[in-house]
């Protein structure tokens, strides 16, 4: 049994220790909102916070997160900077078919929680998400308009 | 586990094998419905636009008289649901896959019915006779379904709101004319009374409708033409969208496959069964045809366990291109194509080509090739299936054509099609992947799974397990010559195709015309005045599953034409925008294109030229996909041998519109597309198997990648054409054609890539 901190809530688990975080949060807790792209943390579309990092969840076996605060795009509009973000994502239409934008999400988010005012470099280290719809320069956009 | 299970291959039906009737495609087909048919196009083709009702295999009898009693479009009810709350749902023929279908409708329907669009849900309607909108068919694809229901939702709209009129007259004692519309209510104008639609709804949607309802004066139009904000991007931008990955039933089991390593392959045995089995959370393992598959009660439990088995496969054949053999591979095909000699069919045949190649003062030939592709859409496929109490079988499958679909399930489980209830999810990214491409769709292991286990099962393919079965854009190849006048102008142009399209493939068992548009479009109908042409087509099988994959022929062949003829231009010693120019003298609309392009990005200019210590140049390409029309000038560099696109510019005229906003963004999505594949893109075949099996080995274009991309949408007034397709095809020759200008190199196989830029 592994205790897992996720979106302020504690939930028991049973799964084998090796178990990605990802299809914990999605098959054990029914959080589907995180989403799988290809497994091998290349497309960011598992993305989540991890003590406010992101962090691809595909990667992260659950018994290696402890007692971690872990934070979804499930609960994206509790975090103060999570709504600013996704007001914004909804101002700029960023979305297209919208399959990796919960990791884009969370990834902006984590980017300006830890830089408020991200310069374009930033963005582009921060935000290494793959989106196949395209949806950079207005994901790049909304990050600007997020950071005021 | 709860036990072991190992069920006989039951034989899928292919759907190449399923009955095709000709004369039932025929039956379903109307001669009236697309607006944009003037054209000799329909996916690219004319009148084998009829061919895509055949797509419906062995339609069943009940469905044929049931469309031949439904006019479809007319039936009010069967497309919206207005609650007592006055909320209004649109059950729509179309999937949503972020082309922004949705919020289109809702606008378009929404402008005559008097409802705000912000307050539509709109769903992907069932399987029915009322939703094959698109000349008696009904699909997601060719960028045909805004172009194609624009005048039918209208009326759609107009119709319920006269209904609504109608109703309250009735409840109010009133004159109909005495009455108005406001967002959703029905206004007495001397009493001020208010009744809902909602409330209207249940009398109003039962009255019969009225065919002479008339439209909206456009010049009063508040949604259509507007960029009114898409109804799906708040739940997309907080994890709230579901897509067929994201969906669960009760009792559910999860399964994973493990699919042959050559296509065609099957199981032999499975060494380690028994062991697998007992892995935690184990179901049942399967064998299925070209698969094993496991069972259990998560995902991951299943992938790894099928990830476990032992399995040895049937052998491939040797050698030979009729299968995909042991010795298969993409050089080899592409060497095939280069060496065929097999006399081709004309594919278009224009004046004199021969005594203009003979009276020519200079000719000029060349080659180009272009890769296999995957789609890459961010969602892996998924399918969930379950065989209901009372006979039914419902499957949640993503699809771009519902109705095929539920005729090859019912035929797959042995049902009637009415006893299958196909729900059609949102799609996260399809570019083409959810068309019916046999074994490269899950839905046809879903239905096996649930039967073999008696549970609800959804299917989920890993990434790895899409690398190597997804339907591919096919490898390409043409050769072309040139015919150049003493005045540096061509005066003929010939090209040979040689391979085989997806229409063909997948449309072909009713497709009388041996010419594949599909492997021709963008080589053929050209706007431009060259007076001889010979363009012929070699039909050659290939022995993969082959796909349409956004703009389809024209996603290749545009970079042929294109970077072909600004060879012509150089060795005529024109600029290649001047020659476009020349040759579009008396096609106005072109023209205006090619101007507002330009004037985008400041004035032609070729180069090259510095900018901030990089030598840049740009190149031009001009496309005719989907009844629309493109411009683009693409800005580029060369940095240690990789090229860089700086700026992409795209004058868009797709006749008319119905949201600059949703236009624009789909624009800028299939630049990206366009570009991924012109710097990056490309499935490679060797020893007959693919040597890409994720994105780390199958790099897509990422952000450090993506251009600066201005779109101006250019309203001629012509039919309207498509919108989700059409930005692509003029940027692979764009990118090309600027790299010859910058370098000198001139690019006739991509990706870009693989060639040394620059050194």
């Amino acid at each position: 049994m592994t205790t897992l901190h996720v979106n302020g809530r504690a939930y028991q688990v049973a799964v084998e220790d090796d178990t990605p975080l990802l299809w914990v949060l999605r098959d054990t807790l029914g959080l589907t909102g995180t989403k799988y792209g290809c497994g091998i943390a290349q497309c960011g579309a598992c993305t989540v916070m991890i003590d406010g990092t992101a962090t691809r969840s595909c990667q992260v076996p659950v018994d290696s997160v402890g007692t971690a605060d872990i934070r979804t795009i499930d609960a994206i509009e509790e975090d103060p900077v999570g709504r600013k973000v996704v007001e914004a994502w909804v101002a700029a239409q960023v979305p297209q078919c919208g399959y990796c934008q919960s990791g884009q999400v969370m990834a902006a988010t984590a980017l300006l929680k830890q830089t408020p005012h991200p310069s374009d470099g930033d963005i582009a280290d921060a935000m290494t998400n793959l989106c196949r719809c395209g949806t950079y320069n207005r994901i790049a956009a909304a990050i600007r308009q997020a950071a005021g | 586990m709860d036990r072991l299970l190992t069920v006989d291959p039951i034989k899928l039906k292919d759907p190449l094998e399923l009955q095709i009737e000709a004369q039932s495609a025929v039956l379903l087909m109307k001669p009236e419905g697309v607006s944009n048919l003037s054209r000799r196009a329909f996916l690219g083709f004319g009148a084998s636009a009829l061919v895509l009702g055949a797509l419906l295999p062995s339609m069943p009898v009940r469905a044929q008289t049931a469309a031949a009693a439904v006019k479809p479009g007319t039936r009010i009810p069967a497309f919206l649901v207005i609650g007592k709350d006055n909320a209004v749902t649109l059950l729509s023929p179309f999937v949503e896959g972020g082309q922004g279908i949705n919020t289109g409708l809702a606008q378009i329907v929404g402008e005559e019915l008097d409802v705000n669009p912000s307050r539509f849900t709109v769903e992907c309607a069932p399987p029915g006779p009322d939703y094959a909108v698109i000349n008696g068919l009904r699909m997601t694809g060719g960028s045909f379904s805004t172009r194609s229901s624009y005048p039918l939702m209208r009326r759609l709209g107009a119709t319920a709101r006269d209904m609504m009129i109608r109703a309250a007259a009735t409840k109010l004692k009133a004159k109909p004319e005495t009455l108005k519309t406001e967002d959703g209510f029905v206004i007495h104008g001397a009493s001020g009374k208010r009744l809902s639609y909602g409330e209207l709804a249940p009398v109003a949607l039962a009255l019969p409708p009225r065919d002479d309802v008339a439209l909206r004066d456009p010049a009063s139009f508040r949604y259509i033409r507007q960029p009114v904000a898409r109804l799906d991007v708040r739940a997309k931008s907080t994890g709230k969208a579901v897509y067929a990955i994201d969906q669960k039933l009760e009792g559910m089991l999860y399964a994973a496959v493990q699919h042959a390593p050559n296509q065609g392959t099957t199981v032999q045995s499975i060494a380690n069964e028994a062991a697998v089995a007992a892995m935690p959370g184990v179901h049942s393992v399967h064998k299925l045809p070209g698969a094993v598959a496991v069972a259990a009660d998560s995902w991951w439990r299943a992938r790894k366990a099928v990830e476990a088995l032992s399995v040895s496969w049937s052998a491939p054949a040797p050698s030979g291109l009729d299968t995909v053999a042991a010795d298969y591979a993409s050089d080899g095909l592409l060497a095939a194509l280069k060496s065929s000699k097999e006399a081709g069919l004309p594919a278009e045949t224009e004046g004199d080509a021969t005594t203009a190649f003979a009276t020519a003062a200079k000719v000029i030939e060349a080659e180009y090739d272009a890769p296999y592709l995957v789609h890459g859409q961010l969602e892996p496929p998924s399918s969930m299936a379950r065989f209901n109490p009372d006979g039914t079988l419902e499957l949640w499958a993503p699809n771009q054509m519902p109705e095929l679909f539920q005729s090859v399930a019912a035929q797959t489980a042995g049902l009637a099609p009415d006893k299958v209830i196909l729900h059609s999810p949102m799609l996260g990214g399809f570019f083409g992947r959810h068309f019916l491409y046999g074994s490269a769709n899950p839905f046809l292991q879903a239905i096996q799974l649930a039967k073999a286990t008696g549970r609800p099962v959804k299917v989920l393919w890993s990434r790895e397990e899409e690398f190597r079965m997804d339907a591919l854009r096919p490898l390409s190849f043409s050769r072309f010559r040139a015919a150049i006048g003493k005045d540096g102008r061509p005066t003929a142009i010939q090209a040979r195709t040689v391979g085989e399209g997806p229409l063909g493939r997948w449309f072909g068992a009713v497709f009388k015309d041996p010419v594949d548009s599909s492997a021709v479009e963008g080589i053929t109908e050209k706007p431009y005045a060259i007076p001889n042409r010979r363009m012929e087509y070699v039909k050659f099988p290939h022995p993969v599953t082959i796909a349409f994959w956004r703009s389809v022929g024209h996603s290749m062949n545009d970079f042929f034409y294109e970077g072909f003829l600004d060879e012509i231009a150089d060795a005529g010693g024109q600029d290649p925008f001047v020659l476009r120019m020349d040759l579009l003298k008396d096609k106005p609309r072109h023209r205006k294109l090619l101007e507002t392009v330009a004037a985008m990005s400041g004035g032609w200019k070729r180069g090259p030229y510095e900018v901030d210590g990089t030598r840049r140049a740009r190149g031009v390409s001009m496309a005719s996909p989907f009844g629309s029309e493109t411009a683009t000038i693409a800005e580029v560099s060369v940095q240690g041998g990789e090229t860089q696109v700086h700026t992409v510019w795209v004058a868009f005229d797709p006749g008319s519109i119905v949201n600059p906003a949703i236009v624009k963004s789909q624009v800028e999505s299939a630049v990206a597309l366009g570009l991924s594949a012109t710097l990056f893109e490309e499935l490679v075949y060797k020893d007959g198997v693919r040597q890409s099996h994720n994105f780390d080995e199958y790099p897509i274009l990422s952000r450090r990648s993506m251009p600066a991309v201005h779109v101006e949408i250019v309203e001629s007034g012509a039919p309207m054409g498509g919108v989700g397709e059409p930005g692509l095809p003029g940027v692979p020759p764009a990118v090309v054609n600027a790299v010859a200008a910058l370098t000198g190199q001139r690019i006739r196989s991509l990706p870009l890539a693989k060639n040394k830029i620059g050194v």
